[in-house]
């Protein structure tokens, strides 16, 4: 693999595991805060796609549509807190699991009722459809560049949201010890919904952003669920450092695969999770 | 956290009444079902074995795993291997060789698994049932993503020897009562090992493994044996289940297979084996319902099944989360209060 090649498949590998990151990030805090097992978090993301394209081919614009559809999930997030996980906070994890699973159906069908089965292409933005040639033959596009800048943008918003506001003090306040922080005044009810939206809307432009890049299709939220449960139990439940470094870490080691053992690709990211779990069996950074 | 459930270990004599009756119904029912029937009822009853050794580990020891559905599957194409393009091989010694397959993928996964607790062990059983998902999608060597033909069913001769004209699997009714028998054997083996020293360790992890450690159990042994008996029996399911349909592909191993499991656990109600018994009948009864719905307009209700049966699980647990047996033990319950 000469430099130009090695280069390529690094970005690509660092974009992929940020994208994992933003999904991820949503899926460690639910649980780390709320105690919730989501296995609805893929859905999140196939709802983001879905709405990336349909949004956008009605404003005419990626970058519209995306605004428009974090609004939309933000308010999809609080509504589905309000009606029903809210009271699944303090649920056996079974329950979480059926609840979230009856929800993947409901969400697959209700997809397949309003977009139908097909899959769809979303065009890249003018502005960003151009590549950067790096030898002869070989380019990277800009659009992938664009996609790994909003995610790192998007953590480190997240970083200082967490560790810097009020509102992050209040949500550490509530993941350290619910009862005591709702004795000190602080809505944790509030809290809860904040967080839950937070994660949906995350997970769903993750979706939007990645739309052009991998299309959007039928069952898109499971491949990409699996992969995040991984990046959580290498990471570490509740961790959103973790996170962050198991997904890179599961970029690489896919991406890299894919390329220098083709033949096990699939299954070494799983090997990955396999080798932590021995040397640490609660992942790397538990909370 | 599932120690919050309660399970029902002794079955109320009402609920062992209805179950005797069950078992006339099913002994009685090829006499009166058209084949159509008699093939489903004998799927129902695939999943009823394979719903029983889930609960092995989700009612009896408090695992809730989401990746069971590879232990099905690891048989189903283990059979597939052991059956040469031309000719049909004997039950007898590839059964146990499927079932040994089943067994030891779940013994090496389960070395690991096992480390983890509660929402570990979920996510890492869905992932690791995942990756045999993939090590099979991907190769075409085991058949790819389309999957693997059994082109014939095993045969039970004995030495060579067919006792009867009808002792052969071909034979629709006589796979049918192959299946109860063995859905029998397996009911019984279960209840057993429930009440067996060995099954009261398991109970023992559910409720305080802490206690259990403390008390000098070696926990990590008593899981990997539950784990590793589950996947085996999960695949004598699997190895029916492919001798029935006479094919096997990667789907029935995925997580919604695995997740169908745990729905036909809490459906009838956990850790008793026999409501996992009525919980695979029901549900799988419930699934051939919604695909079944009639157009209604230009609406096809049964194209939607999806929808009907997330809105299903939600209600039940939201409304019902422990089953079939849980309701009737609460009906029983308000009556005698009544009484009083």
């Amino acid at each position: 693999m000469d430099l130009a090649n090695f280069l390529i498949q690094l970005l690509n590998s660092v974009q992929y595991g940020l994208l994992l990151f933003m999904l991820a990030a949503g899926l460690t805090l639910i649980f780390g805060i709320m105690g919730v097992v989501n296995l609805a978090h893929g859905s999140f993301y196939m709802l983001g796609a879905y709405l990336a394209w349909s949004l956008s081919a009605q404003l005419g614009s990626l970058t519209l549509a995306i605004l428009v559809g974090a609004v939309l999930s933000a308010i999809f997030g609080l509504a589905l807190e309000w009606l029903l996980f809210r009271h699944f906070y303090h649920r056996d994890h079974l329950d979480q699991v059926l609840l979230t699973f009856g929800l993947i159906y409901i969400f697959e069908e209700l997809r397949s009722i309003l977009w139908g089965d097909d899959v769809h292409g979303v065009p890249i933005p003018e502005l960003l459809s151009a590549s950067i040639p790096l030898t002869d033959n070989l380019s990277y596009p800009v659009y992938r560049l664009f996609m790994s800048a909003v995610c790192i943008a998007l953590a480190v918003g997240l970083y200082l949201l967490i560790s810097k506001t009020r509102l992050g003090m209040k949500i550490r306040a509530g993941a350290f010890n619910r009862d005591m922080a709702g004795a000190l005044g602080i809505n944790i009810k509030l809290i809860h919904a904040v967080v839950f939206a937070l994660g949906v809307t995350l997970a769903a432009v993750a979706g939007m952003i990645a739309a052009p890049v991998a299309s959007v299709y039928p069952n898109m939220g499971s491949q990409v669920l699996i992969m995040c449960f991984v990046v959580v139990v290498i990471g570490g439940i509740g961790s959103v450092r973790g996170a962050m470094i198991a997904a890179l870490l599961v970029g690489l080691v896919d991406t890299f695969g894919k390329v220098l053992l083709p033949s096990v690709a699939g299954m070494l990211v799983y090997m990955l999770m396999a080798a932590v779990l021995l040397w640490k069996p609660e992942g790397l950074f538990k909370q | 956290m599932s120690t919050m459930k309660a399970n029902l270990e002794v079955l109320p004599r009402g609920v062992q009444v209805a179950l005797a009756l069950g078992l006339i119904a099913l002994v009685a029912f090829p006499f009166t079902g058209t084949d159509f029937y008699v093939q489903m009822v004998t799927r129902m009853m695939i999943m009823a074995i394979f719903a029983m050794s889930l609960d092995l580990l989700q009612g009896v020891t408090g695992l809730v795993s989401l990746g069971h559905a590879a232990y099905f599957g690891l048989a189903g194409y283990a059979l597939a291997f052991l059956m040469p393009q031309g000719e049909a091989v004997s039950l007898w010694w590839t059964l146990p060789l499927a079932v040994l397959a089943s067994g030891l993928g779940a013994l090496i996964i389960g070395f690991f698994v096992v480390r983890t607790h509660g929402i570990y062990f979920i996510m890492v059983t869905m992932a690791f049932a995942q990756m045999i998902f993939f090590l099979f999608f991907d190769n075409k060597v085991l058949g790819g993503s389309d999957g693997l033909y059994i082109n014939f069913k095993p045969t039970i001769a004995l030495f060579g020897w067919t006792p009867f004209a009808w002792w052969d699997l071909d034979n629709k009714h006589t796979l049918y009562y192959f299946t109860l028998a063995v859905l029998l054997l397996v009911y019984a083996f279960l209840r057993r090992l429930l009440w067996s020293p060995f099954g009261r360790a398991l109970a023992g992890i559910r409720v305080n493994e802490h206690r259990m450690r403390a008390m000098g159990f070696g926990t990590f042994r008593y899981k990997l044996t539950a784990f590793t008996l589950a996947g085996a029996l999960a695949g004598l399911a699997g190895y029916l289940w492919g001798t029935q349909t006479g094919y096997i592909n990667p789907e029935l191993m995925g997580f919604h297979m695995s997740a169908h499991g745990i729905m036909m656990v809490i459906l009838g109600g956990m850790g008793n084996f026999a409501g996992a018994i009525v919980g695979a009948f029901a549900f799988e009864y419930l699934l051939h319902v919604f695909k079944d719905l009639p157009r209604i307009g230009s609406v096809n209700l049964g194209k939607h099944w999806q929808l009907w049966m997330g809105l299903f699980i939600v209600l039940l647990v939201t409304f019902a989360p422990r089953g079939i047996l849980g309701l009737v033990e609460r009906f029983g319950k308000s009556r005698k209060a009544g009484d009083e």
